[in-house]
């Protein structure tokens, strides 16, 4: 996924449409927006990011689940399969973007890129609900996605690349 | 300046303000596993060594606690869990590359060795103990054979055991104050300088307290060399190390670490067992039971900060 910083207007609406569409427990979030500012005023500048799991390509919430239920599901995304989730919370404790909480049932919960719906062919909710469409989503294998072009065609960064995650959340600068 | 602000509001309990998933059950059973660790490693090297009469209350009297003190370790770590009714999933899955997971097939291990081996020597240590069932007795002869078997076996796992409950912290690369491999190493030596404590504790020869006050002295020095290596190299390491590191020089965590830890629990214990050496007369329970505080101390204490070091924000 992308999400184009110049184009986000920090509006919160994929935070909503994340929370509805997954049922999320009031208190809890599985996205959230970042406004970061630089600079003194009158020379201020302004970066706004919908953050959210970065789906790693070396995720250490995989690596240190000691049950498996953490794992790599379809096109790398990393999901956590509940039965299986004994809540010890390494997972929580490993993750170096803070995007892990535990439910209140109990298991270890966090944004599954809407796995669900991308399964049906839809976007991830929050994709879908963004008033500005400053998100892109797809496969990056394929260079035909919206995501590999947007990430073809302008510069971006990954969130603390030096974590040695290998992240897979780009931001558009 | 630069200011960071997560705008659409986060309180996610367990991650805001700063990480706090682990309470006291994790720290308490760090130390209890490191105590077990040391308790039975010097058990099974006495015992190897030929010397189980002579240092009596380190191969005999003190592994007596131990099936107790793991199984309340355990408890603990059963209470930390937040979906309880899951927990068999552990033991359905062996994931080398989880501390975790080797962690708890490591205490499948060595939580029987430490039952048998109290078992076997329970009869030495309450003389009008009795097994009652015959089948009980069979089993003991059974074991009574091996003895040797098992003695190696608790002495390989009692340092796998010791190294895990560092390593257990040192695997998450997220929190930049655990992410050094002297953990191992430290918790390892704490852990071992916690059981010859207990050894001395319950002792009652001279000599045999003697002995181990001379091995918990080099132990001590040795975390004392470890402590000031973790410093120096988180200090010459990234900035999110260092701001770790600070953590304990001039932030939150300064004064308890250094005064409770380093201070109570190292540096005065060493002097007073350093005292008795030299044939001042000082009450062997006092430095034993510093070094049992410092080591728990040291768990709580690095449980704790860690959670606070991060990466973003």
């Amino acid at each position: 996924m992308a999400v184009d910083t110049r184009k986000c207007v920090g509006c919160s609406d994929c935070v909503v449409a994340c929370q509805t569409e997954n049922s999320v427990p009031i208190g809890f979030c599985r996205d959230w927006v970042v406004e970061v500012t630089d600079g003194t005023y009158p020379t201020l500048e302004l970066e706004l990011r919908s953050e959210r799991c970065n789906h790693c390509d070396n995720s250490p919430c995989v690596r240190c689940c000691p049950t498996g239920a953490s794992h790599y599901d379809k096109g790398g995304i990393v999901v956590v399969t509940h039965n299986k989730c004994i809540g010890c919370g390494a997972c929580i404790a490993s993750c170096p973007y803070d995007a892990r909480y535990a439910h209140p049932d109990g298991y270890v919960d966090k944004c599954t890129f809407c796995l669900h719906r991308v399964e049906k062919g839809l976007l991830p909710s929050c994709v879908a609900t963004c008033p500005t469409k400053c998100m892109y989503f797809g496969d990056l294998n394929d260079p035909k996605s919206p995501v590999s072009i947007m990430l073809k065609n302008r510069k971006y960064k990954t969130l603390i690349p030096e974590a040695g995650t290998k992240p897979q959340l780009y931001f558009l600068i | 300046m630069r200011e960071e602000l997560i705008v659409s509001g986060r309180m996610n309990p367990f991650i805001d303000p700063h990480l706090n998933i682990w309470h006291w059950q994790i720290p308490l059973y760090l130390f209890l596993g490191g105590l077990a660790a040391g308790i039975l490693f010097f058990a099974a090297l006495f015992y190897l060594r030929g010397k189980e009469n002579e240092y009596r209350a380190a191969v005999k009297i003190a592994p007596m606690i131990v099936p107790i003190i793991l199984i309340i370790g355990l408890f603990a770590l059963f209470l930390d869990l937040k979906h309880k009714a899951y927990f068999w999933h552990l033991y359905t899955v062996i994931r080398l590359q989880s501390p975790m997971s080797w962690g708890a097939w490591t205490l499948m291990i060595i939580t029987p060795l430490s039952f048998i081996w109290a078992a076997l020597h329970i009869k030495e240590v309450f003389p009008k103990w009795d097994w009652k069932y015959q089948w009980l007795k069979d089993i003991e002869t059974f074991f009574q054979k091996y003895k040797k078997v098992i003695a190696w076996l608790m002495a390989i796992y009692s340092v796998i055991l010791g190294v895990y409950t560092g390593i257990l912290f040192s695997a998450f690369n997220a929190r930049p104050l655990w992410n050094t491999s002297i953990l191992g190493p430290l918790f390892l030596v704490s852990g071992l300088s916690t059981g010859t404590a207990t050894a001395i504790l319950f002792s009652k020869n001279h000599e045999e307290r003697k002995t181990f006050a001379r091995i918990d002295l080099l132990l001590i020095a040795i975390e004392l060399f470890l402590i000031v290596h973790m410093f120096m190299g988180f200090l010459a390491s990234t900035q999110v190390q260092i701001d770790a590191a600070n953590l304990f020089l001039g932030g939150p965590y300064t004064a308890p670490f250094w005064m409770l830890v380093v201070a109570m629990g190292l540096i005065f214990p060493a002097v007073l067992e350093a005292l008795e050496l030299i044939k001042f007369r000082i009450p062997v329970y006092i430095p034993a039971i510093l070094v049992l505080f410092g080591g728990i101390m040291l768990r709580f204490i690095l449980a704790y900060a860690g959670q606070m070091s991060r990466w973003l924000y």
